[in-house]
């Protein structure tokens, strides 16, 4: 039962509009920093649009596209009205607010410190503050999906949590947890210099803080995906699902290991112990696992679709799946980007190769192909599943979805495929302009080019996703029946207490927090020698 | 099953997730804290515990620690905080002008100079200040100039800085067609580590403490971009504009020193 549609599809449009807006700006950068253009001439205009562009793809979008997904589950899949609704619609509210408010002085050109922040730089103070309440507003549907779930055990004593709940609040906690990091960082350090209260900030420290984040928040993106792999492929291709348990686990270690890892990024910080750095990057390692258990769980529940079609065959099954099916495509282009995402960031987690592309472009390669790829086309087809039930009508046309996905995933690989490749080459990130003409760095120009083309590309289909959306709401109205998730192949009668509550893996979450986080921290904040003049943009 | 049977060592996951976790942690910090380092012997650590700290990420005094080598110049020490020419008052600027009488001769009794000294005229507060306090102190000499600033204070410092401050900006008195932008002020030369002269000194943005340059001498310009690259003129921080000047070509400077004399003043794109 979707009771609160207006709610959902709120949250579902402000994501995607403000996706579309952003993607503009992406699109708009990968060609002024391109061989095909001969340069906007001032680089300020590049780090305006980079920050509106990371700020809004980082930070609002997701956030608005797993807290929308997080309500339709809610009132789905635990069959019950969502309570809270005045709250829900109040962090709905602070998010608009917030991103208004953070937008304007990056507007203005006085927030152009790129959404990672990267203290000494520092901008104003609105642009922080706005985050801050980007960040409360989706606190309070962490709080909900919480008050959710407990009303909903009330009534149900010892049934096992639905699986699409059970995970979504797995990424609730999540998200609630890792958000902290830079909330302290914001809170304790930024904002205050930001105000003028203070004029030196310790970067170090800083970065550590934000690390907290930075990781842990790619995990939190992808739990909607994920959800969507466990609990809506296997309805949707007419499958199964293979385990119920498997998909409890793999969530559980998501909440217990995403969020100690996080010092992989700051491996070339010299306020970082070098013991500390391997430890982090061990636990990155583990990782690697819940995705793994995942990848096998659905190829899986997959296969049993397929037989069910009567596939045949060692790989024969193949054939047999409904690949007419936008939600078949999306899942089968998204494990294809996860496949090469994941074997990247391999490279990016330990501390040794890591070293050969640092800072270059292989890195902005490497989160694009895994966010912009394997996690946002499942959001795509998460909007696809849930828009005839939001809108009470079909969408207009199943051909024009598998366009869009084509174009998305085409796009996507030839967007981050040569990014990868100049970054192997050398090429560092964050630039406004490379000068192509100097020989060392002439033969980049190919790429860098073809690379702008899969930007364009992925342009026209993020426009085609948004014409789609809004067309369906002009279809004539239809039933679409009750929404549902994914069955698993043997019924869920009983599951053991410690796969039904989240009371154990919380508490491994922050206790690896403090193990791994503590020392590093603790160490910096006693210190009183490591901080430097803050930076502020546009001051004289 | 209650909480206190969730935490529990008889619950086999509550068992098996808090012993993995704490394997894989103690196996990651006995490779990272004892093991790696001592596989490292190009790093010379006194003991296992000097290897610890070491890995814990604690300082540790560099193995040649001693005297730290002195510059053969005086260095720059002036220190800016935002509040230090804030809000000038009527009376600074005033004082600032009567001292201002004696600089006359070289930068023009309107602050705009005949004598290929710098216009001084609307120039930033913090650069005159920064400037003069250098000349005060020898980080930066000339012939002409220092004799002028050995004897200035605090205050006269800040009222000369507040003053010129306050001068509106007009037009250089060698007027030229203005020229296009060079490369190296809008590009700078990335491969050789030269940022755009325009990132700091206005066309693209103003730092702290970086002069903007439009309408300036010619000759001037030249002559001290010729100073950072000879090493003569050492009062940049950290060594900002010897680094550019020694990659400059010369064909650079000329074009660079060209172009901002060209431009007038009044273009000037600031933020205050």
């Amino acid at each position: 039962m979707l009771v609160n549609r207006k709610l959902i599809l709120a949250h579902f449009w402000l994501a995607f509009v403000v996706f579309g807006l952003a993607l503009c700006l992406g699109a708009w950068q990968m060609f002024v920093r391109s061989p095909l253009y001969t340069w906007i001439s001032n680089p300020e205009w590049y780090y305006r649009s980079l920050t509106a562009h990371g700020t809004v793809m980082g930070y609002v979008f997701p956030t608005l596209v797993a807290m929308g997904f997080g309500y339709a589950i809610t009132e789905s899949a635990l069959q019950q009205r969502l309570v809270g609704v005045r709250w829900a619609w109040a962090g709905f509210w602070l998010i608009v607010i917030g991103a208004i408010m953070a937008m304007v002085p990056v507007a203005l050109g006085r927030a152009s410190v790129l959404y990672t922040f990267y203290p000494p730089l520092i901008g104003n103070a609105f642009y922080y503050i706005g985050v801050v309440l980007v960040v409360v507003g989706s606190w309070i549907w962490v709080a909900l999906m919480s008050i959710n779930l407990r009303v909903w055990r009330r009534a149900h004593p010892g049934e096992p949590v639905p699986l699409a709940m059970f995970a979504n609040v797995a990424g609730s906690y999540l998200w609630a947890w890792t958000a902290v990091g830079a909330a302290l960082e914001l809170l304790l350090q930024i904002i205050p210099v930001a105000l003028g209260l203070k004029t030196t900030i310790d970067a170090g420290l800083a970065r550590v803080f934000f690390s907290w984040t930075l990781h842990a928040i790619v995990y939190f993106w992808l739990i909607p995906t994920y959800i969507a792999y466990y609990t809506i492929v296997p309805r949707a291709i007419g499958g199964r699902l293979y385990s119920d348990t498997m998909a409890r686990l793999s969530f559980i270690l998501f909440l217990v290991v995403a969020m100690p890892i996080g010092i992989h990024h700051t491996f070339a910080d010299p306020q970082v112990g070098a013991g500390f750095k391997f430890i982090h990057s061990t636990f990155t390692a583990l990782v690697a696992l819940p995705t793994l258990l995942t990848v096998f769980t659905i190829c899986a529940s997959v296969e049993i679709a397929a037989r069910l079609r009567g596939g045949r065959g060692a790989l024969g099954w193949i054939r047999a799946l409904p690949w007419q099916n936008p939600i078949m495509l999306a899942v089968a282009f998204s494990f294809v980007m996860l496949g090469f995402g994941g074997a990247g960031g391999l490279i990016n987690m330990s501390y040794q190769l890591d070293t050969t592309i640092h800072n270059t472009q292989w890195i902005t390669g490497h989160f694009h192909l895994i966010f912009g790829g394997a996690i946002v086309i499942m959001y795509f087809a998460i909007a696809y599943d849930l828009w005839p039930h939001l809108t009470g009508r079909a969408l207009p046309n199943l051909a024009l979805a598998r366009t869009q996905l084509w174009l998305w995933f085409i796009g996507m690989i030839v967007t981050t495929f040569p990014w990868h490749w100049v970054g192997i080459l050398g090429m560092p990130r964050r630039m406004a302009y490379y000068d192509y003409s100097n020989p060392a760095i002439a033969p980049e120009a190919l790429y860098v080019s073809l690379s702008a083309f899969g930007a364009l590309i992925l342009l026209i289909s993020g426009l085609l996703f948004l014409f789609i959306l809004a067309r369906a709401h002009a279809q004539p109205a239809t039933e679409a029946g009750e929404y549902r998730f994914s069955m698993p192949v043997h019924p869920v009668r009983s599951v053991p207490l410690a796969l039904n509550s989240f009371g154990i893996w919380v508490a491994l979450m922050i206790g690896l927090t403090v193990t791994n986080y503590g020392y590093p921290i603790l160490m910096l904040a006693a210190r009183q020698d490591t901080s430097v003049p803050a930076v502020y943009v546009g001051a004289q | 099953m209650s909480a206190r049977e969730l935490f529990t060592f008889r619950n086999t996951y509550f068992s098996i997730g808090v012993g993995v976790a704490a394997g894989v942690f103690a196996l990651a910090a006995i490779t990272g804290f004892v093991l790696l380092p001592r596989l490292q012997p190009e790093l010379k650590y006194a003991d296992l515990w000097d290897a610890f700290c070491s890995a814990a990420g604690l300082p540790r005094r560099s193995v040649s620690s001693g005297e730290i080598p002195k510059s053969p110049h005086r260095l720059s020490e002036a220190v800016l905080t935002p509040t230090t020419l804030a809000r000038p008052t009527q009376e600074s600027i005033g004082r600032g002008a009567t001292l201002a009488q004696r600089c006359a001769i070289c930068h023009g009794p309107t602050g705009i100079s005949r004598a290929d000294s710098p216009n001084l005229a609307g120039q930033y507060a913090s650069v005159i200040y920064k400037e003069l306090l250098d000349f005060r102190s020898g980080a930066r000499t000339n012939a002409v100039m220092s004799p002028f600033a050995a004897n200035l204070s605090d205050q006269d410092i800040k009222d000369l800085a507040a003053y010129y401050a306050y001068l509106p900006r007009l037009p250089a008195y060698h007027p030229q067609e203005q020229l296009p932008r060079p490369r190296v002020v809008i590009y700078g030369a990335p491969m050789r580590g030269i940022a755009p002269c325009g990132s700091c000194h206005g066309s693209l943005d103003n730092k702290a403490g970086s002069p903007w340059l439009e309408g300036q001498s010619e000759a001037y310009l030249k002559a001290q971009l010729q100073a950072f690259a000879a090493g003569q003129r050492t009062n940049d921080i950290s060594q900002q504009m010897r680094n550019v000047a020694r990659a400059l070509t010369s064909q650079e400077i000329d074009q660079a020193a060209a172009y901002y004399a060209s431009q007038p003043p009044d273009i000037i794109k600031t933020t205050d």
